[in-house]
């Protein structure tokens, strides 16, 4: 299993590595589940208060399920670690960042230097979602005029 | 027009360094081919047949004078001299180096302009009407619309890895001019009979080689909903679209295969989900926005009438201008297409030319059409004369708007590693030979793709041409009865293919069996659909 | 005969593999037998080229003739724009790709 290369929280990482979503609905006190690209998150909704860790795996950095997942996760009131796991790239980060994970574990480790301007890189947003980020157009109408 | 904001800049400039540095990472060996593919093409750098080609996003094909102007220095000091407006209404560019794309992409940032997602499995630049704010049968003007539609795509973190490549057009009247039931997802703005504004969305239509009319699936969207029910409408297919076969996994066979009312059902389910997500940007932001796009400072009582006593002139007006909402002015379409020449190249410097002609007469603005044809959208009627003498003193007065040499061709073989065929001689050749009749045979929409990805919408054409390779021998296939007007049809071929000279021959005798049989003020496609395919095979083959 | 083609990296031009180094000339392309796989893995791990490939081709009397049309347009340039290919000056260059 790949290391955590990335985390943004601050509780004591799970050391179980997750079950596949299979197992999980078996195993009634497991604390970690594994989500592939064809799981349906919405599976684990019953179960997120019990859940402190989701591993969504990207067998391929192409296959973008991953991100709907997160984000519906996110969206469900989900709030344990959310970690990207496979094929995570440099590029992928922010996107990743913004749909709700919270914990990275590339395959292959990635640059530091170049992992962090890519989290950096954006300092505005378009789209809110739940990573807490205002978007521009919340800036724009705050009363706070801009040029 | 839309003017960016210091967000809009920052997102644009931090976007141009960002590039910089992918591309710093691929040449020192950091990433692969591979991974940098799809980084590339996200900022819509291509590998091509003979060199990188990069596309230009023009956000619904609207442009400044000073934008304009840009893009015929870019194809100065970038590139060979000359650019391609697409069937996307963006701006192509054959001959880049990749050494020099972060510092295109400086420059285009300079004029408020990028290339993101103009490619790869994203959501790419949204298309409108070209006539949008000058079109008198417009509900509205889509373009603040498709404005919303831009930002909120930008840069999206779910929907950056779809299955497929993902497109959408916003028109705003009942006659389309942006084939809009022919994308991912088709946008009408209507008003509803209590006077309210909302959008009727047509998911899961499309060309290439499962060519598919869109469904209509929600008839009224409020519009202070419409980016939360784009967002509901995206995230059912990103979950949900076919990723085992990359010919199968546009929106539209998902759609095709669920059904259109499984995948409705599912959509209003995520719909309702979204709407407690707070996600849609506040009317305050469609108000902000809808103000660029108010109208220019038209001359009140601006003379209405116009000196035809030229007759070139004449006709001209009478092929290339549409009817403008404002008493005294008129739309001028600049074709891209004069008689043997390349469909959608200009040069740089007729580029700078047409953005200056735009700042002298059509208030600072130009627009590109999907046809591949540039309009002055506010010419006033009284200027038009001094503007034709101009445009046909520099090759780009050709009257043909709508007629058979308008055609609408994809760079084919010449230039591009998907094609099976090159599209360009047949549209040179057609136009050559079928010029002294064209106004004889009135409106006949000809497009030609060079391989099945249709990219030349050939099956939306009157009559469609497709480039396919048989045995490594060039074939041209011919379809007849295509459409991509509010009567959205898609051709029929007729039978066994053509080569090059054959496929020309094969063009001329339809126009022949279309004026034989033409009844009253029918077009060709009317009498195509009303006389049917027989006659047609009947002269192609008989 | 096997002949391998690419792009050069940074430029994007239209190269073929003479035996020592990557030419922008057909004319200059050696038969690399069963070695095409190698020669490719090689340079394009030291990213002298890119998007590189092996296809068929044959010698006749104007030299090296890929197998397939669109190698033969990679080799001359466009069609459709003569004054931007290999060969401005021959207005006929064209047809040697049919």
């Amino acid at each position: 299993m790949a290391e955590v290369q990335f985390r943004f929280r601050d509780d004591e990482p799970v050391a179980d590595p997750g079950v596949t979503v299979d197992a999980f609905g078996e195993q009634t006190n497991a604390a970690a589940v594994r989500l592939e690209p064809g799981d349906d998150a919405r599976d684990l909704i019953p179960h997120l208060a019990r859940l402190q860790l989701i591993e969504v795996n990207f067998p391929v950095f192409g296959d973008g399920r991953g991100y709907s997942a997160a984000r519906i996760l996110r969206e469900s009131g989900y709030q344990g670690e959310l970690r990207a796991v496979g094929d995570v790239l440099v590029d992928q980060l922010a996107y990743l960042r913004r749909c709700g994970f919270d914990a990275f574990a590339p395959e292959v480790p990635l640059d530091p230097a170049d992992a962090a301007n890519a989290f950096g890189r954006y300092a505005e947003v378009y789209q809110p979602t739940t990573d807490g980020r205002a978007p521009i157009w919340a800036k724009r109408h705050s009363g706070n005029n801009n040029g | 027009m839309y003017k960016y904001d210091t967000y809009d800049r920052a997102m644009v400039d931090a976007r141009v360094e960002e590039f910089r540095d992918q591309v710093r990472r691929r040449l020192e060996g950091h990433i692969t081919e591979d991974q940098f593919k799809p980084l590339r093409l996200m900022n819509g750098l291509y590998l091509q047949l003979h060199a990188y080609m990069l596309r230009v996003a023009i956000p619904y094909g609207t442009l400044s004078s000073a934008q304009m102007r840009m893009l015929g220095d870019i194809a100065d000091k970038y590139d060979r001299g000359y650019g391609h407006f697409t069937t996307r209404q963006n701006i192509q560019y054959n001959w880049i180096k990749l050494e020099d794309a972060p510092d295109i992409l400086a420059d285009l940032a300079s004029v408020e302009m990028h290339a993101i997602q103009t490619s790869g499995n994203c959501i790419r630049n949204t298309t409108s009407d070209q006539y949008a704010g000058a079109a008198a049968d417009e509900v509205v003007d889509p373009r603040p619309y498709a404005e919303l539609i831009r930002q909120w795509s930008t840069f999206h973190p779910e929907f950056s890895f779809l299955p497929r490549k993902f497109k959408m057009a916003v028109i705003a009247s009942d006659i389309d001019r942006a084939a809009m039931k022919l994308h991912d997802i088709g946008i009408q703005i209507v008003r509803n009979e209590a006077g309210e504004i909302g959008a009727a969305f047509y998911v899961g239509g499309g060309m290439g080689r499962t060519p598919m009319i869109a469904p209509l699936i929600n008839g009224f969207v409020p519009i202070d909903q419409m980016i939360t029910y784009s967002e509901a409408c995206l995230r059912v297919y990103n979950r949900h679209g076919r990723r085992d076969n990359k010919y199968k996994a546009r929106i539209k066979i998902l759609v095709h295969e669920l059904g259109k009312d499984e995948y409705t059902r599912q959509v209003e389910a995520e719909f309702a989900h979204l709407l407690s997500q707070n996600i849609e940007p506040p009317l305050a932001e469609l108000e902000r926005i809808k103000a660029m796009f108010a109208d220019p400072p038209f001359e009140a009582g601006a003379p209405d009438e116009l000196d035809r006593s030229d007759p070139d002139f004449a006709l001209w007006v009478d092929n290339n201008c549409l009817a403008h909402k404002q008493p005294g002015y008129i739309a001028a379409t600049i074709s891209l297409k004069p008689v043997g020449g390349i469909p959608g190249d200009a040069t740089g410097e007729q580029i700078r030319l047409m953005g200056d002609l735009a700042q002298q007469y059509s208030f600072d603005e130009l627009r590109v059409t999907h046809a591949q044809n540039i309009v002055l959208p506010h010419v006033k009627k009284a200027d038009l004369y001094a503007l034709w003498q101009v445009l046909d003193a520099n090759g780009l007065g050709t009257a043909n708007l709508d007629l058979v040499g308008d055609i609408i061709a994809c760079p084919g073989l010449d230039y591009c590693s998907l094609a099976n065929a090159r599209s360009i001689p047949v549209a040179q050749k057609i136009s050559q030979r079928l010029a002294g009749k064209s106004q004889e045979i009135g409106e006949l929409k000809l497009k030609i793709s060079g391989c099945i990805n249709a990219c030349g919408h050939h099956h939306a054409g009157h009559i469609g041409i497709l480039g396919v390779d048989r045995k490594g021998v060039e074939n041209y296939q011919l379809l007849l009865g295509g459409s991509e007007a509010a009567d959205t049809s898609l051709g029929t071929i007729t039978g066994p293919g053509f080569d090059e000279d054959g496929i020309v021959e094969a063009v001329e005798k339809a126009t022949q069996v279309y004026l034989s049989n033409k009844e009253g003020q029918e077009r060709f496609l009317d009498t195509y659909r009303r006389i049917g395919m027989a006659p047609f095979k009947e002269a192609l083959y008989g | 005969m096997k002949i391998l083609t690419g792009n050069d990296l940074k430029t994007g031009a239209v190269t073929w593999w003479d035996g020592v180094q990557w030419s922008l000339h057909v004319e200059d392309a050696v038969d690399v037998g069963d070695h095409g796989d190698t020669i490719l893995a090689r340079e394009l791990a030291a990213r002298r080229v890119n998007a590189a490939y092996a296809i068929d081709a044959v010698k006749d009397q104007q030299g090296i003739r890929p197998g397939h049309i669109k190698e033969r347009i990679r080799a001359l340039g466009p069609t459709v724009r003569p004054d931007l290919t290999l060969k401005p000056a021959d207005p006929a260059a064209g047809d040697w790709v049919i």
